[in-house]
Order: structure tokens, then C-alpha cells, then sequence
């Protein structure tokens, strides 16, 4: 594996609290892949987030970036142009009154030169499907449009790898479809390393890898499928499981015999059809 | 009676700009005393609007709004005194609070109702209680919870005021699930006993399915349906044009449909969806 992030006995103590917020998680994020990161509140999703570029550094172990350490303060401004991160509340993310100039904020504070600027604010509102947006006053978009002109301030920085923090959390289905519609296209047109971290269980059945998160450890990691299909477990974290997951585990709990790995609701709806039918 | 009569309520935003907008467009509905409302609909459909016209925080455009059977805006005073009856909890609360310590957040409201010290310092420690805030927190700063300690410390605060009417706008919003159940499981416990009025907002299909005992949807600022759980969500198809999910289960019983298994259409929760499917199961067996 290329990883282009790795995590190494990572270890953040908030303060002066009593214990530690993430203690000793070791991982690598592949380059390109899709990483979701599930846990409820508290667990230390968010806290592992902002430790991805250097937001809060390790108060233990040490998290390299293309090989550069998060604690060395020399490399800040390539590891956050490497990694750019995208947080839950849209509205502490906007700082212009214009669309394009919020997305322009971050190319121009790197120097970048203006007819670059132009094109990669562009391409950027293109990618998140909000160019025609560009001249409106960022207040009066909705939700998940502000979200996607956030990803699109983000993109205009050219990062290779996007973290996004509860990106959906404080939207609506509508704007949490859009957004994540958005964030599917920086992987596959753009070859972008994601790492999403969320507690919506229908956001992370896309990904390529899930993490799941609790007292600050890592409780399971592996292909979706293969890790909501431990509904016990994952339920012993206080985590749900979709409910598709939910309603087999329960039905094979009756003397059904469905297999736990069917996530989407089709194929849910299939499993439970066939078993029917051949019953 | 119904304790909140809407009657053809219109509310026009920034009106005679070019930024006009209707947000409400002439809903007449009525709330019983007792029931438990939920409302659904997408982002822009009027809830928010709908919902601050309740308590009276916004002027109707046109049409009236009635409390008790009392017009909220036929006097300065009654208008006050609504604000306390009808208690309500915005979206994201949170960032409302202020006080230094978590107590005095949750006495702001009786406070502000002239009620005595002896009497605050009882409905604080009620509300807290039934908000799920520890009485080892009342000393605290709000600032130091955490995000879902401070959304219960908030409606605490509203609870505090004992409303005939409760109404929360989105108040499991960015929660994660074992906080969402933790808090709708509160609101619940405290509509047994107290018998308030609930008028509940969510995006969460799954939610209000399981707990309202009557639905309205919103859209472009009228009522696009109005019934029961069983009878909105009879109506998935048109929901799903109105860019609103419904619950997993609804989805799942639509697709079971698809491939000919035999179900009804008005399925809602998992649990339902698991005993038809049991029973239907065993039905076969014994053929």
C-alpha cells in the first residue's frame, strides 16, 4: 500500500482531561481510496480529523503526511495544502460575501497567480456542481450548498486528500444527497484520497474501507459489508447498523437465513425475496 | 377546542422587494390538545417559518393564528404570555446558551415569568431532569459539555417554563444515534407526564414515523398532506418527488412489492415490516 497518510500510536489528550481523547491508534489511509470513519459522539472521530493536518498535533505517537511529521511546524503549510479539510457547520466556513472570492480565499493567500486562480475557482465550482452559483451571496444558498461551496474553497487549494468532518450532519436528505454526490465525483474524476468521517450509517456503505471508532481506539476496520455484518458488535459500541442490516439480523434471529452483508435496500430486498421464495 | 387554530396563514418574506418570498402560503390546520405533530419537509418548505408563527414570534402576513381560542396577536399581552405557553426549541439550541452556569441557563425562561426563587430553583431541577441533564452539571459552565449535553441543557431551559405546547425543530439534528434515542426517549417520558402538546420537526422519516400519532407535510409552503404515519407514508412515491426520503422500512416493504412479495403498502417501521414478514413466513409453512 502507498499511504499517504499514516498514524502511528497516535495518542491526543484534550488539556488537562483525565483520559486521552485517542490513545494509540496506528493506521494508514491508502492514496486514492475512500476511508469512512464511523464512531458516536465522543468515540474520537473528530478529534483523529483534526490531528490528519496538523489542526491539533499528537500529544503522543506522530502522524506523517507524504512522509512529513504533523509536529514539524516547518512543513504546517504543505501538510495542510496536501490535506484540506472541510468541517460540519457550513456557516463557520465562509468568509466572502461572493461566492467566487470565498472559493478564490485560499488560492490567493498561496500567491497563486490570478489567471490560475480563475481557472481552479472554476473547475472547482464545476466539480461541486455550484458554477452557476458563482456570483451569488453565500447567506442565501441553502444548506447543502454552502457545504459544497466549502469543498470547492477546499479543491481551489488543490489538496490531494480531503477530509471531511460531519460534512452532512446539519443538512437536510436533499443537501446531504448533494454532498455526497460531490464528494463521489472528487474520486472518481479527480483520483482524491477521502476520508469521511460521519455517523450517518448510509454514508459510509460507498467506501471503500470503514473505521470504526470508540473511547478513542479503533473497534473495527474493514470493508463495510464485512464490518456492519457484526450487528452485535457493533452494537455493543452503541452504534445502529443500517437498517437494512438491522431487519435481516432480526429476521435470522426468527429462523430466517439471510445474509448480513446485503446493505443497499435492493439488495436487502432481494435476499429476503429469494429466501421466500425458496422456503 | 384545539389549543392552536391556523387559520389561513400566509407569510411573505421581504415584502415589496425583489426579494419577495412566500413561505407560507395560506395554511389553515388545527392542533389538537395533546396530540403528538410531526412535521415534515424539505429545506425551504416553511417549517421553520410555520413553526414561529406557533408562539407568535413572527406576524402573520395574512391570516390569523389562534391559542386557546384567542387571537396570539389581539394584544401586546397575550402575545407575551403565548411565548411562555408555547415553548420553543430552535433548531441547534446550543449556540443559544449564555449564562455562566448551566442552572441559571435553565432559569432564564421562569425568570423572565416573575416566578419566585423557591419556585425556580424546583422547575430547574424538574426540567433538568426530565431533559436528561445530571444535577451534578447545574454548577457547570455550558461551555464546557459537550454538543449533546448542551442541546438537552437548552431544552431544559424551554421545558422549565412548563409550555402547554412544545414545539423542537430538528432536536436530534447532528446527534448520533445512541444521542438521538437518548433525547427523543426524554421527550417522550416528559409528554406522559405531563400530557403537553408536541409538535415535532425532523428530517429523520424513521423518527417521526415511529413516534407522531399525526403527520403534515410541507411543500413550497402549503400543507401537501395531512393524516397519520401509516396514511402519509402510504404516499412514499410523491414524498420521494418532494426530494423527502421515507423510513428504510417503507423502502424496504416498496422494493418487496417489486419482486411480488405480498405485503401491504403502509409499512413504516422495521419492526412491523418484521412480524409481517414472520407471519408471513410461517402462513406459508403451514400450507
Amino acid at each position: 500500500m502507498d499511504p499517504i497518510i499514516k498514524l502511528e500510536n497516535l495518542t491526543y489528550t484534550y488539556g488537562d482531561a483525565a483520559s486521552p481523547a485517542l490513545d494509540g491508534v496506528s493506521l494508514e489511509i491508502a492514496r486514492g481510496s475512500f476511508t469512512a470513519v464511523l464512531g458516536h459522539n465522543g468515540s474520537g472521530k473528530s478529534t483523529m480529523a483534526k490531528c490528519l493536518n496538523g489542526i491539533l498535533r499528537p500529544t503522543g505517537g506522530r502522524v506523517l503526511v507524504n512522509g512529513m511529521d504533523t509536529a514539524d511546524e516547518s512543513r504546517l503549510l504543505d501538510i495542510r495544502r496536501t490535506v484540506g479539510m472541510v468541517f460540519q457547520n457550513p456557516d463557520n466556513q465562509i468568509v466572502a460575501s461572493v461566492v467566487e472570492d470565498d472559493v478564490a480565499f485560499a488560492p490567493e493567500n498561496l500567491g497563486v497567480p490570478s489567471a490560475e486562480i480563475r481557472e481552479r475557482v472554476d473547475a472547482a465550482l464545476r466539480c461541486v456542481g455550484m458554477y452557476d452559483y458563482r456570483l451569488h451571496a453565500p447567506h442565501l444558498l441553502s444548506g447543502g450548498q454552502k457545504q459544497r461551496v466549502a469543498i470547492a474553497g477546499v479543491l481551489s487549494m488543490q489538496p490531494e486528500c480531503i477530509v471531511l468532518d460531519e460534512p452532512t450532519a446539519m443538512l437536510d436528505p436533499l443537501g446531504r444527497a448533494e454532498v455526497l454526490a460531490a464528494v463521489e465525483r472528487l474520486r472518481r474524476e479527480r483520483g482524491m484520497t477521502v476520508v469521511l468521517i460521519t455517523h450517518h450509517m448510509s454514508e459510509c456503505i460507498n467506501a471503500d474501507r470503514l473505521i470504526v471508532m470508540s473511547g478513542g481506539r479503533v473497534a473495527a476496520d474493514g470493508t463495510p459489508r464485512a464490518v456492519f455484518s457484526q450487528v452485535e458488535r457493533m452494537r455493543a459500541e452503541g452504534l445502529t447498523v443500517p437498517e437494512t442490516t438491522q431487519l435481516l439480523h432480526e429476521l435470522n434471529a426468527s429462523g430466517f437465513d439471510l445474509p448480513l452483508d446485503a446493505l443497499s435496500v435492493d439488495e436487502c430486498a432481494d435476499a429476503i425475496a429469494n429466501f421466500l421464495k425458496k422456503d | 377546542m384545539p389549543i392552536i387554530k391556523v387559520d389561513d396563514l400566509t407569510h411573505v418574506y421581504s415584502q415589496g422587494t425583489p426579494f419577495e418570498k412566500v413561505a407560507i402560503d395560506r395554511i389553515g390546520l388545527d392542533i389538537e390538545k395533546g396530540e403528538l405533530l410531526g412535521i415534515i419537509g424539505h429545506t425551504g418548505s416553511g417549517k421553520s417559518t410555520f413553526i414561529q408563527h406557533l408562539n407568535g414570534l413572527l406576524k402573520p402576513s395574512s391570516g390569523t393564528v389562534y391559542f386557546d381560542g384567542t387571537d396570539i396577536h389581539s394584544s401586546r399581552e397575550f402575545a407575551r404570555g403565548v411565548r411562555f405557553r408555547v415553548g420553543l426549541v430552535f433548531q441547534y439550541p446550543e449556540y443559544q446558551l449564555f449564562e455562566e452556569t448551566v442552572f441559571k441557563d435553565i432559569a432564564f425562561g421562569p425568570k423572565n415569568m416573575g416566578l419566585s426563587e423557591a419556585e425556580i430553583d424546583e422547575r430547574v431541577r424538574e426540567a433538568a431532569g426530565f431533559a436528561g441533564v445530571p444535577e451534578s452539571l447545574l454548577e457547570v459552565s455550558p461551555l464546557e459539555l459537550s454538543g449533546g449535553q448542551k442541546r438537552r441543557v437548552a431544552i431544559a431551559g424551554v421545558i422549565a417554563m412548563m409550555p402547554q405546547v412544545l414545539i423542537l425543530d430538528e432536536p436530534t439534528a447532528g446527534l448520533d444515534p445512541a444521542g438521538r434515542e437518548s433525547i427523543l426517549q426524554n421527550i417522550m417520558a416528559y409528554r406522559r407526564e405531563t400530557d403537553c402538546t408536541i409538535v415535532l420537526i425532523s428530517h429523520s422519516m424513521d423518527d417521526v414515523a415511529r413516534l407522531a400519532d399525526r403527520l403534515i407535510v410541507l411543500d413550497g409552503g402549503r400543507v401537501a398532506m395531512d393524516g397519520t404515519p401509516a396514511q402519509v407514508f402510504e404516499r412514499a412515491e410523491e414524498l420521494v418527488g418532494m426530494g423527502l426520503s421515507v423510513p428504510a422500512a417503507t423502502q424496504i416493504a416498496l422494493a418487496l412489492r417489486a419482486r411480488g412479495v405480498d405485503i401491504p403498502e403502509s409499512i413504516y417501521t422495521i419492526n412491523y415490516l418484521k412480524k409481517l414478514l414472520i407471519a408471513r413466513r410461517e402462513g406459508d409453512g403451514q400450507c
